[in-house]
């Protein structure tokens, strides 16, 4: 199907200024979907409180209002602009919390603005962890069991439903005050006495514990012919109780065989049709227990999000243009693969090689915060690194974090009790703890009980350390690029998107190109700097 | 660890270590796209006779388990990896791939460039070539891997196929009789009919038309396999009986087989389909489908008359599936079984089912 021609103006809102947790990488996708939807020649207007992005160069959109990102300013430029429809998925929560309003408030209907990508019915499906948790129960898959208590009594029958550790929520709070986790019967009693308290209604919901799961991460794309394509699987190197923006992720996943990644793979396309995000991409998290498989789906975000912008970087595969032209009628199959120019959109791709994902962190700007990682976001930043292997890409990665490392450094003075209480605390430099453990003689099982990272990280990271990360510095080893291609060199690339490697052929000389001047910056997004 | 050499055909000459049996083999290198899968890739019958080249860079994460078999044994001739994992990690994990591999004295190199040898056959086609490890080259390699023959015109399903027929019970309240051609089945074919209830009796690739008939099947179903489709003649001779008695449904050789029955003709891509992300357009509903394929043969579209074309390749443009609506018989080039790949396709059990009411 052709694009749509009964809307003509489409309004876009930015992810406003640059905060913990929501970067520039709502910048990237804002600015793709712009030029995008210019490029089909619809009118784009937009708002971004933030001028220091792309998205508000002049060039980008065809009017571009700075203006604060309120219900206010927003249902102003509405009634101003008129514009035909909204598409509020490619400007990350903000956006997305934004356009709930204007829906609930009528502010839509009253100037017959259509939403494009997920309707109000759906994002709120998909971010309502009751309606959530009950849409995936209807369609048959798991998440983590929980019971809903009133009492002492029955908060005692739930722990032996539940087990250790264990999940206290209060309803009814706000923004989850009162919450805990238990990991004994010494705690729980009181645990349970403070929620009750804290709870206006004196209820609790208590949930199982999956701290320490593997974590994964599918992003999926969905066009309107209900055509379903998977881009990227991510899997975490840190485990579930680290949010997995303060986590260090690989894409794409590498412990999970096929027959198991298949089942999360079918999961992922229920989860998108239940919740009813009928164009776009969108983000699913799973969590997995290490000891049996049992796969849990953890949530999903309705719109492009900071893991699509990694996807993207990590495939080749434009996920927010893509978005853009599916939310205007565009099927996956009408839409070209601009990197092998032969091929569409409506496919997976294969990649070989490893993308590493490291976060930044700043806690020297924040003196009062804990460095301890937990559930809620705390880095600044990131940086990411491709290479031919996974070893390849972690230490590219470490290096273009800026924070002075030249690879898994060793710890100068790092007592055995120190490393032992680092690898169970997780702070910002963890990865390097671990590597000092090995280097130490701490043996990978050890390391995997104060960790939880999966001894397939763990064995490759002991090799590292003891082979001598020098190996993959040396300067006497021949360098070469290699190409990102979506498709493991199945067909001929034709976007200049390189990655550099050792030891191995030239893609770019093999293809014959000369004096070409490459020039690159490996320097970590840092939000710090927005 | 030992040198391992790849010396293709035309002399091209790669380098690695050995992983898996210390020896030296022969076959036709072709490249799979899958990241995972590749213990069912390893053991998936259609790959007799090839040397097997993954382009994911790590293989052996996550070891080698007793329930992901696609039949009994590896079945490669050979397996090339850039990175092998030698410490996998995941719970179903009972041996690691090279100890499989050695078990089975396959030959497998590790550290090869990978993405260079993909890149030589996406440019020159499949090519025989010789996998060998040795602490040097020898000295007449070059001569002996232009010997190795080539794919064209070899019938390898009556090497691979079941030697006598074998019987598997449904494990859903029973509802159908099926016949299963095996021309080099993978298991999960087996698995999904017995899951919709059928009794699924697997028979040699030669087994006589007439014979299947006695059997009283309400449906024969012709099993994906290895080799040129139109060196099956005997196969090809079969299926002519038995189209329009009994419903047919044909997978990968099994599809190419049938295409040729229908009087059709067959003939080899450069490099072939092998990967889980292939898109194929269904033509009755105009959706896409994520496909699982091996295949280096293919149904030539002028060929065909009177057989409808229903689903085609979106990379390519090549044929995917086909059917005889009258015949009641239909095929698809990939693989609905997946095992490994996506499931998107496993509706076209769920066809033969209704087919067979």
């Amino acid at each position: 199907m052709p694009r749509r021609s009964d809307i003509h103006k489409i309004l876009l809102i930015g992810s406003g200024p640059i905060v913990i947790g929501q970067g520039c990488e709502f910048d990237y996708s804002g600015t793709q979907a712009c030029k995008a939807l210019k490029e089909e020649g619809y009118e784009v207007v937009l708002i971004n409180s933030n001028p220091a992005t792309i998205m508000t160069d002049p060039e980008v959109a065809d009017r571009t209002y700075i203006e604060p990102l309120t219900f206010e300013y927003v249902s102003k430029l509405i009634e101003l602009e008129r514009p035909d429809a909204l598409l509020p998925t490619l400007g990350g929560q903000t956006a997305l919390n934004l356009a709930v309003k204007l829906a609930e408030e009528g502010v839509l209907k009253k100037y017959n603005v259509e939403m494009l990508g997920a309707s109000l019915e759906a994002i709120k499906k998909a971010e309502d962890r009751e309606l959530f948790k009950a849409a995936m129960k209807k369609i048959g898959l798991d998440v983590p069991k929980s019971m809903t208590v009133t009492s002492h009594e029955e908060a005692r029958v739930a722990v032996k439903a539940l087990g250790y550790p264990i999940i206290i929520r209060p309803a009814f709070t706000l923004g989850g005050s009162g919450g805990n986790i238990s990991y004994s019967e010494e705690d729980f009693e009181r645990m349970v006495e403070s929620g009750l308290i804290a709870s206006p209604i004196r209820q609790l919901l208590l949930e199982e514990s999956i701290l320490g799961w593997k974590e994964f991460e599918l992003e999926v794309m969905r066009d309107k012919k209900d055509n379903v394509v998977i881009i990227c699987s991510i899997e975490n190197l840190d485990p579930m109780g680290i949010h997995t923006g303060d986590s260090i992720t690989v894409a794409p996943q590498q412990t999970l065989t096929d027959r198991e990644y298949q089942v999360m793979r079918d999961a992922s396309i229920k989860v998108i049709r239940e919740i009813g995000v009928d164009t776009g991409g969108s983000n699913i998290q799973f969590g997995v227990d290490p000891k049996n498989g049992r796969q849990v789906v953890i949530e999903m975000n309705p719109r492009v999000s900071r893991s699509s912008s990694l996807a993207s970087k990590a495939t080749g595969f434009p996920i927010a243009k893509i978005a853009a032209k599916l939310a205007i009628g565009y099927t996956l199959d009408e839409l070209p693969n601009d990197i092998t120019k032969e091929t569409m959109a409506a496919f997976e791709p294969t990649i070989d090689y490893v993308v590493t994902k490291i976060p930044r962190f700043a806690f020297e700007k924040f003196p009062h915060t804990s460095p301890m990682l937990t559930t809620q976001m705390k880095s600044v930043g990131e940086a990411m690194a491709i290479g031919r292997t996974f070893e390849e890409s972690l230490l590219k990665a470490l290096r273009s974090l800026e924070c002075g490392w030249k690879g898994l450094d060793p710890i100068a003075g790092a007592s055995p009790g120190e490393v032992m209480k680092r690898l169970r605390e997780p702070t910002p430099d963890r990865i390097l703890w671990v590597g000092e453990a090995f280097r130490q003689g701490i043996g990978v099982e050890e390391v995997y009980e104060l960790t939880k990272i999966d001894p397939w990280f763990l064995h490759k990271i002991s090799a590292i350390v003891k082979t001598g990360d020098t190996h993959f510095q040396k300067s006497s080893c021949p360098r070469s690029f290699r190409t990102v291609d979506t498709c493991a060199a199945e067909f001929i690339a034709y976007t200049p998107y390189f990655y550099s490697t050792i030891g191995e052929e030239d893609d770019l000389l093999a293809r014959g190109t000369q004096g070409l001047w490459l020039f690159w910056a490996p320097a970590p997004i840092a939000s710090a700097r927005g | 660890m030992k040198k391992a050499y790849l010396i293709l055909s035309d002399g091209k000459i790669f380098q690695g270590a050995s992983f898996g049996f210390e020896n030296e083999t022969a076959g036709e290198v072709v490249f799979n796209t899958s990241i995972s899968g590749y213990q069912e890739i390893l053991t998936d019958p259609s790959y007799h006779g090839q040397i097997v080249v993954m382009t994911y860079p790590h293989i052996g994460n996550y070891g080698i388990n007793p329930e992901d078999m696609e039949s009994d044994k590896p079945q490669v001739a050979g397996f090339i990896v850039r990175s092998y994992c030698e410490n996998p990690s995941n719970w179903r994990m009972t041996e690691t791939l090279a100890s499989f591999l050695k078990r089975h004295k396959i030959v497998a190199g590790t550290g090869f460039d990978t993405r260079t040898i993909v890149k030589y056959i996406r440019d020159n086609g499949a090519k025989p070539a010789l996998l060998i490890v040795s602490d040097e080259l020898p000295k007449d390699a070059v001569e002996r891997a232009k010997k190795v023959p080539s794919m064209n015109g070899q019938d390898l399903a009556s090497k691979v196929t079941c030697v006598a027929p074998r019987r598997c019970k449904a494990v859903a309240p029973r509802r159908r009789e099926v016949v299963l051609y095996d021309f080099g089945a993978k298991r999960n074919i087996t698995r999904m009919l017995q899951e919709r209830g059928c009794n699924v009796t697997v028979v040699p690739a030669t087994t006589p038309a007439k014979e299947v008939l006695k059997m009283k099947p309400d449906g024969i179903m012709l099993s994906n396999g290895p080799g040129d489709p139109a060196a099956v003649t005997y196969a090809i001779e079969n299926i002519k009986q038995l189209l329009g008695k009994v419903p047919i449904f044909g997978i990968c050789l099994g599809h190419q087989l049938l295409a040729l029955a229908l009087g059709g003709k067959t003939y080899k891509l450069k490099f072939g389909h092998r990967g889980g992300n292939q898109p194929v357009k269904n033509l009755r509903t105009g959706k896409v489908e994520i496909t699982s394929q091996n295949h280096g043969f293919a149904v030539d579209a002028d060929s065909l008359k009177n057989t409808e074309i229903t689903h085609i390749n979106l990379n390519d443009n090549t044929i995917e599936g086909i059917a005889a609506p009258k015949l009641k018989a239909y095929s698809v080039q990939y693989h609905p079984e997946a095992s490994p790949g996506p499931h998107d396709a496993s509706y076209l059990f769920d066809q033969f089912m209704e087919m067979m009411r």
